[in-house]
């Protein structure tokens, strides 16, 4: 009976494994427990969240609001990935949308009537929509460059990522523009209900991609162009236009990244503002099982990418022992074992072949 | 390889569904003729406009200034032409430099041995990459974003700090000079990387290996599939790219003695912008080593310029101009195809 017992239950972890490993999110999910895990070894108050001041604090929740510039930029990417391409310019527009918006809101404090008020140069939705509409049209730029004018995804987005750093600091005409607008710093700075606001632009990005891909035929079609653009455009679905809007959306949401990272460090800096945030991007998109030879995608587990990178980030920062410096090192290891353990290749060489077996005998 | 073999080799080493032999070759020709001739009309406008442009010596500054960069970008086409990438170079050539200097300065050890040793360390590395883009499937932009990551990584944990070479051997190598013509000099670099050219050059056009390299970039599985040795050629590819990288760092360290863990940051980019300014592909398949030397001399040539204004001119300017020149170069590439394919069906 007992061996039974067992075995049903072994049958049952198997079966939830498995679903697991389906939806794609099995090792993401699983390294991102264990990262928390370590945490929670070292740090035995790393779980615990406070009430401070009406704010949640502690740990958890500062990973979640500092990895959403991270998992936003993931989020924009997963689609841009699963049509078979990459966007290694959302850095670059990071930093331009940083500075347009920096440029339109500028700030002084003016004493008006003997009250101090904060004075934007443009009215603050302006400055957003005009940085949001601009990184969207440097995304379109990208995707007409690759689906009319046939250039390669790295080469027409290394464009932007070359040309993009230079705009913004032109922009900026090569200074660091600081921000007086107080309302301005709600965007990346601000609590609302005792939570980071921009925990909840994340959910909204999230929100409506989620019910773009599982209530519409949006994300088949965006698998389908990923796996094979011909025959996608011969089964009747316009594959340049699906190409073309995959990057505007990635360019949108590191529009709204741009505004984020200016908002919280009340600046813009065309230099620094999104640097090598494409690659930490892309590093979560791949952590969360999504191959960049297109087709299948995973935003949750690009979103769970995002965390891990940042998790690790924040781990290691809080580790004394190690030095921040150790941190790309870590980055790099994480970054091999993660992609030999998902590597077909790699599993079927070390213990693939001794599993099939058993399966097979079971 | 015999004569016979060559039309179809030809075949191969044209792009992607290219079924137009012949033609397309004459078509790549013209590509490079593009490279070299932009190159010269911009040394043109620079000699027209300034004074003192036109010289021996600001043509051979091009090559003292950035030896690290036709070096890096010598491997990289390599790794190009197969279909590949490697983002690591400028963190490996950051390596070479903290390893050399902290071995050199802190432990005496001498440059004879260390500097075999590094350009063995940078090979490693790229064999490491290789071995993981070719056996477990890894796609190249994160087999070498991970190698970019370890390599700056260590680079930062031997010193966050730079590391001033003193040792005589690098002064004396950074302070040679050899004389040309008149008052017009070059250094050991230049040497080093002209070497470099000349090995590339016949390893990519007159060898087995450089046609299998071709072949693998026009079609993998055509080149499995005639027995080439595709995997060997493409760990080597990125061994090649590794050793190159760290080259690019010892020709750093005769340029500037000294190792710094942030030397190279965005090098990667300024080198690929220049290999495929110099007409390869990235789809793989095509491209010349001349082309890649002309891209770095363009590039060279644009930075010249612009110091050459003085101050007029926003130096952000020559990020949106190498912008520029990439997208003109790549449109020029697709119209180019498109003709070469128009002129093989009629």
């Amino acid at each position: 009976m007992a061996g039974f017992n067992l075995r049903n239950i072994m049958g049952k972890v198997a079966g939830f494994f498995s679903a697991a490993s389906r939806s794609g999110l099995l090792w993401p999910v699983i390294f991102l427990g264990l990262i928390l895990l370590v945490n929670a070894v070292i740090n035995p108050g790393f779980f615990d969240i406070e009430i401070k001041d009406g704010r949640l604090s502690g740990s958890l929740i500062d990973i979640m609001n500092r990895s959403s510039y991270i998992v936003l930029l993931a989020i924009g990417m997963t689609f841009v990935v699963a049509t078979a391409g990459i966007d290694i310019s959302v850095g670059a527009v990071v930093a331009i949308s940083a500075a347009i918006s920096a440029y339109l809101i500028g700030g002084t404090l003016v004493v008006e009537n003997g009250v101090q008020q904060y004075v934007s140069f443009m009215p603050m939705p302006v400055a957003i929509i005009a940085a949001l509409l601009i990184a969207t049209a440097l995304g379109m730029w990208n995707g007409l460059l690759i689906s009319r004018m046939g250039l390669q995804p790295i080469i027409a987005t290394l464009i932007l990522m070359v040309a993009g750093r230079g705009i913004a600091q032109l922009i900026t005409s090569g200074q660091i523009i600081t921000i007086y607008y107080k309302p301005f710093f709600f965007i990346g700075g601000g609590y609302l209900f005792g939570i980071p606001f921009s925990i909840y632009i994340v959910a909204a990005v999230l929100a409506v991609v989620m019910f773009l891909k599982k209530r519409t035929a949006l994300g088949l079609f965006i698998q389908s162009v990923g796996i094979n653009k011909t025959a996608t455009r011969f089964a009747g679905i316009n594959s340049s236009n699906i190409i073309l809007w995959v990057y505007a959306f990635s360019g949108f949401c590191a529009g709204i990244v741009g505004l984020l990272v200016c908002s919280n460090n009340k600046s813009a800096d065309g230099n620094n503002a999104g640097y090598n945030m494409e690659l930490d991007a892309i590093l979560a998109v791949v952590l969360g099982g999504t191959s960049l030879a297109g087709g299948k995608f995973y935003i949750m587990g690009s979103v769970i990418g995002g965390l891990i990178i940042q998790s690790l980030t924040t781990t290691i920062f809080s580790i004394k022992e190690i030095k921040p410096e150790a941190n790309l090192v870590v980055k790099a290891v994480i970054v091999f074992v993660v992609c030999l353990i998902q590597s077909e290749s790699f599993r079927k060489k070390v213990a693939g072949v001794i599993f099939l077996r058993e399966k097979k005998s079971l | 390889m015999n004569k016979k073999n060559i039309p179809i080799l030809s075949c191969i080493t044209g792009r992607k569904g290219g079924n137009s032999c012949g033609s397309m070759f004459n078509f790549k020709y013209l590509l490079l003729a593009a490279t070299i001739a932009l190159f010269i009309i911009m040394f043109g406008i620079g000699s027209v406009s300034f004074r003192g442009f036109f010289s021996l010596k600001v043509f051979f500054d091009l090559f003292i200034d950035n030896p690290f960069l036709f070096i890096a970008a010598i491997g990289m086409t390599f790794v190009i032409i197969t279909g590949g990438i490697d983002l690591s170079v400028g963190s490996v050539a950051a390596l070479t430099t903290m390893i050399t200097g902290t071995l050199v300065e802190i432990h005496g050890v001498s440059p004879a041995v260390v500097l075999p040793f590094v350009l063995l360390v940078g090979s490693s590395i790229g064999f490491l990459i290789g071995i993981m883009v070719h056996f477990f499937k890894i796609q190249p932009f994160i087999a070498t974003l991970g190698g970019m990551f370890l390599a700056r990584g260590i680079a930062l944990m031997i010193n966050t700090d730079s590391i001033t070479l003193n040792n005589s051997f690098f002064k004396a190598v950074s302070n040679y000079h050899i004389p040309v013509i008149g008052n017009a000099f070059i250094t050991i670099n230049v040497v080093i990387l002209l070497s470099v050219v000349v090995i590339a050059i016949i390893l990519a056009h007159y060898t087995n290996f450089g046609r299998t390299v071709y072949a693998i970039g026009g079609n993998e599985q055509s080149a499995i599939l005639m027995g080439l040795p595709v995997g060997r050629t493409k760990i080597l590819v990125y061994t090649i790219s590794g050793f190159c990288s760290a080259l690019a760092g010892v020709t750093m360290m005769f340029y500037m003695p000294s190792g710094n863990p942030l030397h190279g940051v965005g090098m990667e980019m300024d080198v690929i912008a220049a290999v495929v300014i110099g007409g390869t592909m990235l789809t793989g398949g095509s491209g010349y080593m001349l082309g890649t030397v002309f891209g770095v001399l363009i590039l060279g040539t644009i930075a010249t310029l612009i110091n050459f204004q003085g101050g007029s001119v926003n130096p952000w300017w020559i990020r949106i101009i190498n912008a520029a020149l990439i997208l003109i170069f790549c449109l020029l590439q697709i119209i180019f195809e498109k003709k070469g394919r128009k002129i093989a069906k009629s």
